[in-house]
């Protein structure tokens, strides 16, 4: 019997894969890389205009709105759960900070409009909390309520800002980068610098894994998800407000069918919905390429049904990526 | 004498009006190991999670360290260095060893910023200590479940634990992983840690353990030292009767083979299996857990297609895509799991019998309740079924009367064979006697019956023949007087284990499957 | 469900004609088309699944109805509606059931396609039934049978036919079985993948049906016509009890969600709002009456 202990041991199972195998693996367990790397290179052989300076920042550009509703998403995700309502609170977002600027002022109106973002996360967070309900029924709900306040707020046509000097705010370049892109980029520095060095970071991963176990040593689970969800609601709110800067206008339809955007670019990034695993870097890469295809596709002129086409059929092949190489937990 | 580390006195529990601890004292000495024993629902777990701060207590009192400590959360009790190992594990695959090891109580500085050296430092330490082979920034979904293990004991090391409590720790080892645990479990020991160890196997306890405190139905039968009791004893203090009734053996001749299988192969699960089954007899198939028992019957049964080899029921040579192919043709298969793969635990008793027999109970396709009804009366009487009714969702039963549940299930549309997997783990002594009976029943009524099970004493007791399974392979057959534990101890570790210790990946989604999906 | 009749009650006091025989039909009838999409979705959701691709597969099948009606006939036109519905459903199925990838996923990125699917097929402009006063289609979405809406009948109609299956055949007992437990329901010999995949083509031929109704009613189809509709099914099936885990749920509890919807809409309007303020009362109702579900069966009203 001894020798068979130390033999089996706790050498355990670690089957060291070829080394073809692991770089397959690596590869494939990277694989929003290669997507996005593939995207580029595909449009700029196809299109000279893609590969521009002017064109990248303004591909940026319109990737931070998605992108900073897929951060918040993405922590709400690494905890297991989903938010459902980010579209309709960047609707609101962007409709206070255009409908109180001349009434209160502009700063005071983004601080508002920032703050109604960080309310209906609370209040998301807080019914979780309280109810025990799925947040998947929580956020549908707020997702169809919330719209519902935009409307009664703005009525059914769009706000307009009076002072266009407000539009102003966000033309500031950093070379070629714009604000709004150097505002996403930056947040999804700092959320992927919490995510890995932080305790309320490291802290998503164990309750989004298994949260009776992350309750039992001690962490507040509950506290936990309540933070993440206002963080979600207020980050769909910057993006509100960044809107508002760019387009001038607040349109009750605004931000309409989003959330299911940011999921997109959340789960090509390869974030489970189960919980437990994600990073806000491959998120990004995600909204970049979604970014990629949608700005290419229209540089080529193709009508903008095949962009909606292959946006569904590389969600599939990504699900089936996932699937293959074995790491899918369909449910 | 040691010190004594942590005492309960007349500790009571109850749920909305149900009873679990009545007036139970409980206490550990410093560098000993104390087994809780009794059957499922005695309330050993109750105490446990009681002792570790998950439940507060109705009544009674608990001091640690001679000190009265009133718990309000796990938090309070890990404090104090009283820890729980989980029956299933709970760490987060994600996080590193590090983190696991530490989780919930992660070095910071006042902003929130783990101070990653650290904490690599410490868990290092703790891993040294208790003879581990990895390092503390490993990912720890990438560890097998054994070394999982290890990382859930670096926590006590960590937190410089006084008392741990091990729930059930060996379910899921090996026999090798498990002689690694119990060195681990003499070093704490030695470092004079109070150890409580919870199990159902009878040998575990005897070859570790200093005491032993019996429950039952939630009252304390009694403590006394490991070495002065022998398992008879322990066993009339768990049930109160003695062992020997428990066991029923079919009495009856064999009759034609029912079952053939040749040369049946898995990459990575099992290869070359070959044996026969007759009508009328019970075949033990005995073998430690991951030894590929469970794999050679799904195969059987058609929940997995084979690699090579020939499968002949009844006559002809089959090959089952599904087992929907093989419940027609009258096979039928009480998996291991009842709560994952017997039983629709949300459903009542009637949809869950006649589940696998639906066109027996309907007529073009439109469902025969009264049918279904009369087949339901049927089995609650014949095998004493405690239930309220017809659509009372299972998750309310027992599990034994879960397991009775499984078994009419499968009866019902009179199988030519039927395979048990384990077919008493995790149920009270009373309701595994009289499984034990039913499955002598069935074999006398002309059934070939299989039972797979790790239970030496069970597997001897109700079969007629037994093979021996380890590694994938069979490695031995055994009858009349030569089925002794003796025989069969030897039969499964005289096998070389260059196998042993490698389970396919396969298998390691499976026990990741098995984790996610643990309540 | 208590909250809901005192709604009934109060918004009857203020529009008299809230709760007269009239109006009720009314509302069923407006209910009519989400109901028997939801109604479909109610089988997915049973065997524990998801399909938020209903909004975009209304839209592209009342643009075909619509525009098929033109070419080919009514006739012929309904035919080829089912047909692709059952064609999206069996789709969405195969990669659920079959490939075993996540349905909340699939059907979003089918949700995706389809909406460029529809562009693809009507090019991005408006069709209309060009004969939309003398075809005997518009009987579906405009007539009547013994005073009662061509819709009502034929919603009401299919809860009946759905129910009995889902409740009295082998068929609807292998759709609990699966949501109930999967593991298990492939350990009796249940053909899991074949139930989901059933329950996907059901789905789309619901939602077919909802679209004939569409396009007969509104004798034209836009682009977005259909859109949204997945999440007010969805509100609904969940107002009605259904538990998104799978395993329990009625057509009939759908049916009873979607028309409280309806009511609460209508009641609404009655009484002189706008039409987005039902958004905000359909959030709290959805919130009060899961909550309150949760809180009956755990026994207490926080987690």
């Amino acid at each position: 019997m001894s020798k068979t202990i130390s033999s089996a041991g706790f050498q355990g199972v670690s089957v060291q894969p070829k080394p073809l195998r692991r770089t397959f693996m690596l590869l494939a367990e990277q694989h929003i890389w290669v997507f996005l790397g593939l995207s580029l290179l595909l449009f700029s052989l196809a299109s000279p205009y893609f590969l521009t300076l002017n064109n990248m920042s303004n591909l940026l550009t319109q990737a931070a709105f998605i992108g900073l509703l897929a951060i918040g998403m993405t922590l709400v995700m690494i905890n297991g759960e989903i938010d459902l309502s980010v579209g309709a609170t960047l609707a609101l977002a962007c409709a206070l900070a255009v409908g109180l600027q001349s009434s209160i002022g502009v700063w005071p109106a983004i601080f508002v409009a920032l703050c109604s973002g960080a309310v209906m996360g609370l209040i998301n967070g807080t019914l979780l909390a309280l109810s025990g309900m799925h947040s998947f029924i929580i956020t549908l709900g707020a997702l169809i309520g919330i719209r519902g306040i935009v409307f009664i707020y703005t009525g059914e046509s769009a706000l307009m800002v009076e002072d266009f000097s407000y539009t102003e705010i966000v033309e500031v370049y950093l070379g070629p980068v714009s604000l709004t892109a150097l505002i996403f980029l930056g947040f999804a520095a700092f959320f992927q610098w919490m995510l890995t060095c932080t305790k309320h970071g490291r802290e998503a991963f164990a309750v989004g894994d298994n949260a009776k176990s992350a309750h039992e040593a001690g962490i507040r689970v509950k506290r936990h998800k309540v933070i993440n969800f206002v963080l979600c609601g207020t980050l769909a709110a910057i993006a509100g407000v960044l809107l508002s800067m760019r387009l001038g206008t607040a349109e009750p339809n605004a931000g309409k069918i989003w959330e299911l955007w940011a999921i997109i670019a959340v789960v090509l990034g390869g974030t489970r919905l189960q919980g437990g695993w994600g990073s806000v870097w491959k998120t990004v890469g995600g909204v970049l390429t979604l970014a990629v295809l949608r700005n290419g596709l229209s540089l080529l002129n193709t009508p903008n049904y095949i962009e909606l086409m292959v946006m569904g059929a590389v969600l599939v092949l990504a699900l089936v990526i996932d699937k293959v190489l074995g790491f899918g937990h369909s449910k | 004498m040691t010190e004594v580390v942590l005492t309960a006195e007349r500790i009571t529990k109850t749920f909305t009006g149900v009873t679990a601890l009545n007036d139970v004292s409980f206490d550990i000495h410093a560098g000993e190991v104390h087994a809780l024993m009794g059957e499922n629902g005695a309330g050993k777990s109750t105490l446990m999670k009681v002792l570790s701060g998950v439940y507060h207590p109705n009544a009674g009192a608990i001091h640690h360290r001679g000190e009265l400590v009133n718990f309000t959360s796990p938090r309070d009790a890990r404090d104090r260095g009283i820890l729980l190992v989980h029956q299933e594990l709970s760490l987060s695959p994600e996080l590193s060893v590090a983190e696991n090891v530490y989780l919930g109580a992660w070095p910071t500085n006042r902003f929130g910023v783990l101070k990653k050296k650290e904490l690599h430092e410490k868990t290092q330490a703790a891993l040294d200590s208790l003879g581990c082979n990895f390092g503390p920034d490993v990912r720890v979904g990438t560890l097998s479940i054994a070394k999982q293990q290890m990382v859930e004991i670096a926590r006590v090391q960590a937190f410089n634990a006084n008392v741990v409590i091990f729930d059930e720790p060996t379910a899921s080892l090996t026999e090798s992983e498990k002689e690694q645990l119990f060195i681990a479990i003499r070093r704490l020991r030695e470092r004079g840690v109070g150890i409580v160890y919870i199990s159902h196997k009878m040998d575990e306890i005897f070859e570790i353990t200093d005491r032993i405190t019996v429950l039952r139905d939630g009252e304390l039968q009694g403590t006394v030292n490991t070495r002065d009791v022998d398992m008879a004893q322990i066993t009339r203090m768990m049930i109160g009767r003695d062992l020997d009734q428990f066991f029923h053996r079919a009495q009856g001749a064999a009759g034609r083979d029912v079952l053939e299988v040749r040369h049946l192969e898995k990459e990575g699960l099992f290869s070359d299996i070959n044996f026969k089954v007759r009508a009328g007899e019970v075949l033990g198939l005995y073998g430690l857990i991951g030894a590929g028992r469970s794999e050679v019957a799904e195969t059987i049964f058609g929940v997995r297609q084979p690699d090579s080899g020939q499968v002949i029921f009844d006559g002809e040579e089959v090959d089952f895509a599904s087992p929907k192919d093989a419940i027609e043709k009258g096979m039928a298969l009480v998996p291991e799991s009842r709560k994952e793969q017997g039983l629709i635990l949300g459903m009542g008793g009637r949809v869950n019998i006649t589940l696998p027999h639906l066109n027996l109970f309907s007529k073009m396709g439109i469902s025969d309740t009264k049918k279904e009804l009369e087949v339901f009366n049927y089995y609650r009487e014949q095998l004493e079924i405690k239930t309220t009714g017809p659509e009372q969702p299972l998750s309310d039963l027992s599990g034994g009367n879960q397991q009775k549940f499984v078994l009419a299930k499968w009866l019902c549309a009179d199988p030519k064979l039927i395979i048990l997997d384990e077919p008493t783990r995790g149920i009270d002594v009373g309701s595994k006697s009289s499984i034990h009976k039913i499955i002598a029943g069935l074999a006398e009524k002309g059934l070939a019956v299989i039972v797979i099970s790790s239970e030496m004493p069970e597997v001897i007791g109700v079969s007629n023949r037994i093979l021996a399974m380890a590694n994938g392979r069979l490695v031995g057959e055994f009858s009349g007087d030569d089925m002794t534990e003796e025989n069969l101890i030897n039969a499964v570790s005289e096998v070389p284990l260059e196998s042993a210790s490698q389970p396919s990946p396969d298998d390691k989604t499976k026990i990741h499957e098995l984790k996610r999906t643990a309540p | 469900m208590l909250a809901f009749a005192v709604f009934l009650l109060v918004t009857s006091l203020y529009a008299p004609t809230f709760l007269s025989p009239g109006n009720i039909l009314d509302v069923i009838r407006q209910v009519s088309i989400t109901g028997l999409i939801a109604i479909g979705v109610t089988f997915v959701v049973i065997t524990g699944r998801l399909d938020l691709s209903v909004g975009s597969m209304l839209t592209l099948l009342t643009v075909i109805m619509v525009d098929q009606h033109n070419q080919v006939g009514p006739a012929m036109a309904m035919a080829i509606t089912l047909l692709v519905g059952a064609l999206i459903g069996a789709v969405n199925g195969f990669l659920v059931g079959y490939m075993k990838l996540n349905a909340l996923i699939v059907t979003l990125a089918m949700l995706s396609f389809l909406q460029g699917v529809t562009l693809f097929y009507s090019g991005g402009s408006n069709v209309n039934v060009a004969d939309a006063q003398t075809t005997w289609f518009r009987f579906f979405g405009r007539g009547e049978l013994l005073g009662i809406p061509a819709p009502v009948w034929i919603f009401v109609g299919t809860a009946f036919i759905a129910s009995f299956f889902l409740l009295k055949t082998n068929f609807g007992r292998g759709i609990y079985a699966v949501g109930g437990n999967e593991t298990t329901s492939r350990f009796s010999g249940v053909q899991t993948q074949k139930v989901v995949f059933s329950a996907y083509v059901l789905s789309g031929l619901a939602t077919a049906l909802a679209a004939i109704i569409m396009g007969s009613r509104v004798m034209g189809a836009q682009n977005t016509i259909g859109q949204g509709y997945e999440l007010t099914v969805l509100a609904g099936i969940i107002l009605g009890g259904t538990s998104l885990m799978g395993g329990s749920g009625t057509i009939w509890r759908t049916v009873l969600g979607i028309s409280m919807l309806g009511f609460v809409q209508n009641g609404l309007l009655l009484l002189g709002y706008p039409y987005y303020v039902q958004w905000l009362v359909t959030w709290m109702v959805i919130i009060l009456a899961v909550w309150v579900d949760l809180a009956a069966k755990r026994g207490k009203v926080f987690a």
